[in-house]
């Protein structure tokens, strides 16, 4: 592909991952270049005069001073079209089905695979005329991928023009223009069904809207008690053992968004795994076809090359933003952030940059940020009134399980909702292990109407309820803890059961029960308004006398507890039964100690 | 020794550690292997660290001792490779690969470069086959699955050397020994430490379905680097390319963190934390990620590191890292080790992440998860009442509290604790156990199902209930 006059440097100087190379003029700064004979891929990261410093996606074993360097022309970019939806790619956005294919179990280097397939040929349905205006964000037509209708839009860096040739309806591969469209200035775009968009450079829209729709898990703590939008941006720090992957993956399967973007960075093989054997088993709820047709799976494990980790979540969000331009919500999880910034600090410091706060590089915040501040609900480009939005959702590993590290710190400046994962919890087996006095959401005032209006129930006031409840419990545990529990008074020990029912009965949620792993938004509030309620009936029985220890026995306090393991049809039935039994229970205690 | 070909330099300019600085050689590729003569014919060998045109840095692999300027490099134009043959089971070798049991040089079938490339993870099958090694402590509560990378953090004073060859001596994969093979590596061991291990495989004769790699304390720093590189290899070609299930144990992790640190020091990187060089998670990831299962391929790697805490800190950089990148740990408890329980696991912070797909029906016993899950939370209960003690002294406790005392205490001595030649198949481990559920009162059985109760409880068996099914099937 390349030719000779292409040639334009030399490699001067091989250390690891970063190659020197000398005579690259005109070369700018994020260009990908071709390096040694091999052809490895490399980007620009410094110019000092006529020397170029180049950071080499793959390793540099074997190379050696004098071998040729390419130049491209263009930055690291991604390949946005139909064919996304269902790949795993490695962190390059190369899929590794493939690359199997081509090397068998083992990757090796040097190899050049596009994302998107050339072979496949996609039904495109033309929605646009020859002769109309367009604009960059306006819709030529669309082509059915999986469960999503995907709309071919003029690019965002295309000039605005006339449309003066349009392909009919019929079957195309990404290759084929589509469309041409010519602008003021006679200018001649081609437009095919793929284009490449610049990885660190966020896609353009109209305007940010504020974010007002909660982003449904199914996990009970999460969208209760600190929930996330549409748009928002969360945190889940917690060191090892204590949940975050699963958490992640939860999220991951069950949240009500139409496409999901899945970036395991710098994580473990088996774990990938695991996640590559059970996506395609399972079944979207809401669409009942497959989860994996509304997925983008990218994997960079632990051991795959650095330089890739750290632009594999560049490549992740540029796809979420792709698909937010067709007007759809996307969730873009990120396991583990902690592994990018960390990228970043060995790449910083075999630049030889002057290091900053352990080792990372002074620009660690705004590195960060350039991640987080790309979520965002917001208006789409063209002219059309439609919305779109990425979440982002990314896992921190605080070395240690130190909170006070700079990665989990600068994070929590630019997110939302910090999910704050507990060894102790984890310790004690409760899952999620989200400690709800450390946690937090910005989000929850913005959600109250949502509830009213999603399920009905004024949610937000039984998480109150709730959250007073947990709150004076824990305080009252300490307590408990150098006096004994019998010492508490009866009112207060009754908090410490209605706190235990809330807690085993709504927070601990299994992800691995058929039932429990995933709970709908108006199940929740009900269930929690029944917990809540539980503690309302009760307190006038401590208060007419009747002991704990009766109170405790209720065969009704079981039954609420284990209302979640409730299949969602059967539910408002057996709630109904719990709701019944305690009434009853309640009123015979009543008249006993009448 | 092979021919070399390649160029031949002259021209140190600067010695520095294991560093040797010299002015550009355009022929130096990036890794590659160097052979250094001296004039009075003395010989190192030494890799590539940075190639150059202005300036060539070359990292010796061994003692600098008697290195001067006046050296000759020769570049070979090869990266560090491994000869690895079947012939290698049975063999003793040092840390970077060089026979020291006074037998021949391997008879290579292949070379492989120690740095081995990374799994495709579309290539990867899930681990979920359980290994036996005939510990109940791991068996039961911690099984260890075929693929998995399980490390145990322990101490110095640690009898970790011991359950390390005891674990050596027993493991295999049910129905599978024949195709069972060790690959064992000593990183930076005592000299006496060595030599038990060595002593121990041969005594128990496992030493013929074993590879031995031993770096010694004294041994270079730079071959520490290499030792569980080199011990991968000759487990990746046993696994991949001759249908073997490999057990990996490297020991002692630490020491390997070590090493990389005065590396990293020598080249004057920045240092993150504890002055541990920033890229240490990758590095491990570059070791610990070459255990799993491939598809298509009959083989594995399950890895077991060995690693000291230094002063018993879990959030060291070395444990701490590792615990990301591994699948789970197990924890050797001075307080055990000092009431006399071998082997000295504390169950109750260890952990085996793929435990929950390597047990259960068909591939050890039904009940295994659920007798795990209670014996775990009824230990946990026995723990706390023995906190209990320490405060309000063993009157106050309740009957119950006074019941789980007891079990916490038989936990520990019969079923954590056993004989250093003492192996337990799965199907005793669980006998144990339930014999020492059946002194609960049943209704604390709360992880159990009533089912499973039915079926092992010690009260029921034999009942007649069952019939002979009441017995059942191991590795069906």
């Amino acid at each position: 592909m390349a030719v000779e006059q292409e040639v334009t440097g030399v490699v001067s100087h091989i250390k690891g991952p970063i190659v020197v190379a000398d005579g690259m003029r005109g070369a700018r700064i994020r260009e990908i270049v071709l390096v040694g004979e091999e052809k490895l891929i490399g980007e620009i990261v410094r110019i000092e005069g006529n020397r170029t410093v180049i950071q080499v996606y793959e390793p540099t074993e074997g190379m050696r001073p004098g071998e040729p360097v390419e130049r491209t022309g263009e930055p690291l970019s991604a390949e946005l079209g139909p064919g996304l939806l269902g790949q795993v790619l490695d962190g390059l956005g190369r899929p590794l089905p493939k690359i199997a294919e081509m090397t068998g179990p083992f990757i090796t280097r040097g190899i050049k695979l596009p994302t998107l397939p050339r072979d496949v040929k996609w039904s495109f349905k033309p929605s646009a005329r020859v002769g109309d205006r367009v604009v960059p964000g306006d819709v030529l037509g669309t082509v059915p991928e999986g469960a999503v209708t995907h709309k071919i839009m003029v690019p965002p860096n295309a000039l605005p023009g006339r449309i003066v040739e349009m392909a009919p309806e019929g079957d195309y591969t990404v290759e084929e223009v589509i469309a041409v469209v010519e602008s003021a200035g006679g200018v001649r775009q081609e437009i095919k069904l793929y284009h490449k968009w610049p990885v660190r450079m966020p896609r353009p829209f109209r305007e940010k809207l504020e974010p007002t729709m909660l982003l449904v898990t199914g996990q009970r703590v999460i969208d209760t008690f600190f929930p996330i939008v549409k748009g928002g941006a969360s945190a889940i720090p917690g060191g090892f053992g204590t949940g975050k992957t699963v958490t992640l993956h939860q999220v991951s399967k069950w949240a009500d968004a139409d496409v999901v973007v899945y970036v395991g960075c710098g994580e473990r093989g088996n774990e990938m795994t695991d996640l590559l054997q059970h996506f395609p088993k399972l079944i979207d709820p809401k669409t009942g076809r497959p989860l994996l047709e509304r997925s983008v799976l990218i994997a960079n494990t632990s051991n795959m090359p650095v330089p890739a980790r750290e632009a594999s979540i560049f490549i992740g969000i540029t796809y979420a933003e792709y698909y937010r331009d067709m007007g759809l919500d996307v969730v873009l999880t990120a396991d583990s952030t902690s592994r990018w910034a960390e990228a970043l600090r060995e790449l910083s410091s075999r630049l030889e940059e002057i290091p900053s706060e352990r080792g990372f590089p002074a620009y660690l915040p705004d590195y960060i940020a350039s991640f987080y501040e790309r979520a965002g609900r917001i208006k789409v480009l063209g002219r059309r009134d439609e919305m779109g939005s990425v979440a982002v959702i990314g896992a921190v590993s605080p070395s240690g399980g130190d909170l006070n590290e700079p990665v989990t710190q600068h994070t929590m400046r630019y997110v939302g909702a910090f999910w704050a994962l507990d060894k102790d919890l984890a310790f004690k087996r409760h899952f999620p292990a989200i400690n709800w006095l450390k946690s937090f959401s910005k989000y929850v005032a913005e959600l109250k109407y949502w509830w009213i209006e999603n399920t009905g129930y004024d949610m937000m006031e039984y998480r109150e309820r709730a959250m007073e409840i947990l709150q004076k419990a824990s305080s009252l545990e300490e307590v408990a803890r150098v006096v004994g529990e019998a010492a508490l008074s009866d009112e207060n020990r009754l908090v410490l059961l209605a706190a235990e029912m809330i807690r085993e009965g709504f927070l601990v949620q299994n992800a691995y029960h058929e039932v429990d792993t995933y709970c709908s938004p108006k199940k929740q509030a009900m269930l929690l308004k029944a917990l809540v309620e539980f503690y309302d009936r009760a307190r006038p029985l401590v208060e007419a006398g009747v002991p704990m220890s009766s109170i405790r026995e209720m065969s009704s306090v079981g039954l609420l507890m284990r209302l979640k393991f409730v299949p969602e049809d059967e539910f408002e039935e057996a709630l109904k039964e719990a709701l019944t039994k305690l009434e009853t229970e309640a009123s015979m205690l009543m008249a006993e100690v009448r | 020794m092979a021919v070399i070909y390649g160029a031949t330099r002259k021209g140190i300019r600067l010695v520095k550690g294991p560093l040797l600085f010299m002015e550009g050689v355009l022929e130096a590729r990036f890794g590659e292997v160097v052979r250094i003569f001296s004039e009075e014919g003395r010989e190192w060998v030494g890799q590539v660290l940075e190639a150059g045109r202005e300036a060539t840095v070359i990292q010796v692999l061994g003692d600098t001792e008697g290195i001067d300027v006046g050296v000759i490099v020769k570049f070979t134009g090869e990266t560090l490779k491994l000869p690895v043959a079947e012939e290698m089971l049975g063999r003793v070798f040092s840390g970077s690969g060089v026979p020291i049991d006074g037998g021949p040089p391997v008879k290579a079938e292949d070379y492989r470069d120690i740095n081995g490339a990374p799994i495709n993870p579309t290539m990867r099958d899930y681990p979920d086959e359980f290994v036996e090694t005939g510990i109940s402590a791991i068996d039961g509560m911690l099984s260890l699955v075929r693929g998995q990378k399980l490390p145990i953090f322990s101490e110095s004073g640690l009898p970790h050397n011991q359950v390390a060859a005891q674990i050596a001596r027993q493991a295999v994969v049910p129905g599978k020994a024949e195709r069972f093979a060790i690959v064992f590596a000593a990183i930076g061991l005592k000299h006496d430490e060595v030599l038990y291990f060595r002593k121990q495989f041969e005594e128990f004769g496992a030493l013929s379905r074993s590879i031995l790699f031993l770096n010694l304390a004294n041994d270079p720093v730079i071959e520490r680097i290499m030792t569980p590189r080199v011990a991968l290899t000759a487990a990746e070609y046993l696994a991949f390319d001759l249908d073997m299930d490999v057990l990996v144990i490297l020991t002692d992790m630490t020491n390997y963190c070590e090493a990389l640190r005065e590396l990293s020091a020598a080249r004057e990187e920045v240092p993150s934390r504890k002055g541990y060089p920033g890229y240490m998670y990758s590095d491990l990831a570059s070791i610990y990620e070459r255990a799993g299962r491939i598809k298509g391929k009959a083989g594995s790697i399950t890895l077991m590191p060995i690693l000291t805490m230094p002063g018993g800190d879990l959030t060291h950089p070395i444990p701490d890292l590792t615990g990301y990148i591994t699948e789970g740990q197990i924890f050797l408890d001075y307080d055990l080790f000092n009431r006399g329980i071998y082997p000295p696991i504390n169950v109750l912070p260890s952990l085996s992440r793929l435990m929950k797909d390597g047990v259960g029906r068909g591939k050890t016993r039904e009940d295994h998860m659920e007798v795990s899950n209670q014996l775990y939370a009824s230990y946990r209960e026995g723990t706390k009442a023995r906190e209990l003690v320490q405060i309000i002294g063993e009157a106050g406790l309740s009957k119950r509290e006074r019941t789980y005392l007891r079990f916490a205490d038989r936990f520990e001595r019969e079923f954590v604790a056993q004989g250093f030649r003492e192996r337990r198949p799965i199907e005793e481990t669980l006998e144990i156990a339930w014999d020492l559920l059946a002194m609960l009162p049943e209704a604390e059985l709360t992880r159990i199902s009533d089912a499973t109760i039915a079926k092992y409880h010690p009260k029921h068996r034999g009942s007649g209930e069952e019939g002979p099914e009441g017995k059942t099937e191991i590795y069906a």
